[in-house]
């Protein structure tokens, strides 16, 4: 094993080939739709971190999508694949807004109630499909690709009710401002506040102009605990028995179906929990029609495979996508690319992300031709030694 | 095997490496022109940048249509014009953020679902002027302008030509989500109809439903067929992405529908009998002008129809022949006029039926 085959098979290099690579296919594909790619990855990069308050919306933007990515990595491990975050996640905005708008608790409970409902809702869809696998063995990705459809639907038609729909908008009312979670509301609407705010240096501009959450605190403890609970517990250790051999692992007396439903339960929550505290922390505070998924929950199985299915692994992948979503936005408006030339771009770098595990197995390959190009060379050196001996005993040979 | 693999890896790099090579040179070359460009024009230009709804910037519908306006003042006044795509209802936050941040002197928020996050952004950045599409100003912010359309002023039009063009005595109309702005539709094209019965002596029933939707093209479909087994044979929609169901409907019955926001006759050419356009590009422009040319501070609500060349009937007519044609466009006049004043609400529509009898 050389010193360059030891490098490649540290996992920080696939990531950083990845994303050279990644970036360099995209070039290519701008220059071919006509777009300056130095200035379009100029605009990327200044889009996300060009100033404090991009940095803050990068880590909301992130928010959602490290709970989807936590919730799909972890039911994978159990052998689940969770399609169906995008429709835990709906759940959870839609209970969040019904119940965030009807009660008017004092903030203290209102917070806690609306997220756990959030939560709960996103918890029992899980809970459903995990159980028909469980119980039925119906396919999860099906049943959950069905209830993301659900979820859509249903969320369309909350938001027709007359109770929550707010007149001549396309959106729901938005919840009472007891369930807000964005940090600093208060001040913020206040005008001396407002101006201790601003005054704060650096971070004062970030702070007043974005809906700074608690969200990603949440988040952030909840991929660690989630690490947590998979690697060092029984329940952790169950489910991952589960998830490499089912049948070696009910053999071993582990209770496979409440486990697959725990899991999905789990997993549901997480999506549920990332919806509730979008709806509690980031205005509109509201739920509004849906032509189209949102993609929170189909970002977050991108986020979760560039990260290997590790939740921990989650955080950084989640603040990538969700920097190369927000900083796209402005090459659009420096650049004038369109919006499906800089999705082509974010899919090529994560497509290259996800092609990581290619260069550990290339310094296999490395290593092992210089051990067969070692023995070759070894059975060449045997070949000239015996060829050194040879005459004599051809000699010998042609005596008899 | 092993050989292959190497010589496509081969192959990649070196194309990688040729085409970033040529990539290198050609941001040379652009940044060059750039600063060419900057030096002559000498003072500073113009900027301005709109921020879509989650229709996004292709939209067959009013996003595209302001895009339009906005590249065709580009064109004519030479202005910096951009663009930003809202995916979510929580971007438009972010994104009216952005293009202030792009220091544009003008930011156009599209489509009334922007109504409130527009509003709050011209409140937190007093200095920079904003505008909307389908929104009026009642809050009086003094560096922000509503935009409304009289929609009930074409729809008036079109509820007229269905009267005269329907052979059942049966016409309808499918809405989007029930609101105020759809009212005007469907309330101007009702006292179309009822214009035409007078004139005529007809008496033409119109079928209202909602989609409560503008997206869901499916349900446009299915209310369109109920509508055209009912016995409507020429249906008005007013309803966004729902229309393109409606229009899809109405092939395959081989019956008629009418277009909304723009030229929708491209759908189905020989089913849409006509639209009623609102003309968004016109509006982005001129209000745009006005705005940055003439120094016009915002603070109220612009309202535009037929007078201001902002609403009206698509051009082609092979479907409905040219007597009808030449009587809408005589209607359209009459509107501009103010002899005609087409009712935008239920009250209106009440009134107006008792001024007609």
């Amino acid at each position: 094993m050389s010193t360059l085959t030891k490098i490649m098979r540290k996992p920080i290099t696939s990531a950083i080939v990845a994303i050279f690579v990644g970036l360099l296919v995209a070039s290519i594909i701008l220059v071919v739709a006509g777009y300056d790619p130095i200035s379009s990855f100029e605009a990327l990069i200044g889009g996300m971190v060009g100033k404090p308050k991009y940095i803050s919306n990068v880590i909301i933007k992130a928010t959602p999508l490290l709970f989807t990515g936590i919730a799909v990595a972890f039911a994978f491990r159990v052998g689940l694949f969770n399609i169906g975050a995008e429709g835990q996640y709906i759940v959870g905005t839609i209970l969040a807004v019904i119940v965030g708008y009807s009660l008017d608790l004092p903030p203290v409970l209102q917070i806690p109630v609306v997220v756990l409902v959030g939560t709960a809702g996103g918890a029992g869809i899980g809970a459903i499909i995990g159980w028909l696998k469980a119980q039925f063995g119906i396919n999860e990705v099906i049943t959950s690709i069905m209830f993301n459809w659900i979820s859509l639907y249903l969320c369309n038609f909350v938001v027709s009710l007359p109770q929550f729909h707010q007149p001549n908008s396309t959106s729901s009312y938005s919840i009472n401002e007891s369930g807000y979670t964005t940090l600093f509301y208060g001040m913020k609407n206040s005008e001396d506040g407002a101006e201790a705010i601003r005054n704060i240096p650096v971070i004062g501009d970030a702070i007043m102009r974005t809906d700074v959450n608690i969200g990603i605190f949440v988040a952030i403890i909840a991929a660690i605990f989630i690490g947590w609970l998979l690697m060092r517990t029984k329940v952790g250790y169950e489910m991952r028995a589960v998830g490499f051999n089912r049948d070696a692992a009910q053999f071993t007396g582990i209770n496979v179906k409440k486990n697959l439903t725990l899991c999905m339960a789990i997993s549901g929550a997480l999506c549920g929990l990332a919806g509730a505290l979008t709806i509690t922390g980031i205005a509109p505070h509201s739920i509004a029609t849906l032509a189209a998924f949102e993609n929170n929950g189909f970002n977050g199985l991108s986020v979760a495979f560039i990260a290997n299915c590790n939740p921990v692994a989650c955080i950084p992948a989640s603040f990538l996508f969700a920097g190369l979503l927000y900083g796209g936005q402005t090459v659009q408006q420096t650049v004038g690319a369109p919006s499906e030339i800089i999705n082509i771009v974010i899919g090529t770098i994560v497509f290259f992300m996800a092609l990581g595990g290619v260069i550990p197995m290339l310094a296999d390959r490395l290593d092992h031709k210089r051990a067969q190009k070692a023995k070759e060379e070894e059975a060449k050196l045997a070949a000239q030694v015996s060829d050194a001996s040879d005459p004599s005993q051809e000699e010998a040979n042609n005596a008899h | 095997m092993n050989k292959n693999v190497s010589r496509r890896s081969f192959v990649t790099g070196a194309t990688g490496v040729g085409a970033f090579a040529a990539l290198a040179g050609l941001a040379g070359c652009n940044q060059k022109k750039d600063d060419g460009g900057q030096k002559a024009s000498g003072e500073k230009k113009k900027k301005l940048t709109m921020v879509t709804d989650t229709g996004g910037v292709n939209d067959q519908s009013f996003n595209q249509s302001a895009w339009e306006g906005m590249t065709e003042l580009k064109d004519k006044n030479g202005w910096d014009v951009s663009y930003l795509e809202s995916k979510q209802d929580s971007d438009y936050a972010t994104n009216l953020d952005k293009a202030v941040d792009a220091e544009s002197d003008l930011v156009w928020g599209v489509g009334f679902a922007m109504a409130d996050a527009t509003l709050k952004a011209a409140k937190d950045n007093p200095n920079t002027q904003f505008a909307i599409i389908d929104n009026g100003n009642e809050s009086q912010v003094s560096n922000f302008t509503g935009v409304m359309f009289r929609a009930q002023e074409p729809s008036f039009v079109v509820g007229y030509i269905a009267a005269r063009t329907t052979k059942t005595g049966k016409v309808g109309f499918v809405g989007g989500i029930s609101s105020a702005l759809i009212d005007q539709f469907e309330y101007g094209y009702r006292g179309g109809v009822a214009y035409a019965n007078k004139e005529k002596g007809t008496n033409v029933e119109v079928s209202a439903q909602y989609a409560e939707s503008f997206s869901d093209a499916a349900k446009g479909k299915a209310i369109a067929n109920s509508m055209y087994s009912d016995g409507c044979d020429v249906v008005f929609h007013a309803a966004g992405g729902v229309g393109t169901g409606v229009i899809e409907a109405a092939k395959d019955a081989n019956k008629l529908a009418i277009g909304v926001d723009r030229d929708q006759a491209y759908l189905a050419p020989e089913n849409v009998l006509t639209s009623a356009l609102k003309r968004v590009n016109v509006a982005i422009v001129e209000i745009s002008e006005k705005i940055l040319k003439d120094g016009q501070k915002g603070g109220t609500t612009v309202s535009l129809g037929a007078s201001e060349d902002a609403v009206g009937i698509a051009e082609d007519h092979h479907l409905m022949g040219e007597d009808t044609y030449k009587a809408a466009t005589d209607l359209l006049d009459k509107i501009k006029a103010g002899s005609v004043v087409p009712p935008a609400s239920k009250d209106d529509l009440d009134k107006y039926v008792k001024s007609l009898s």
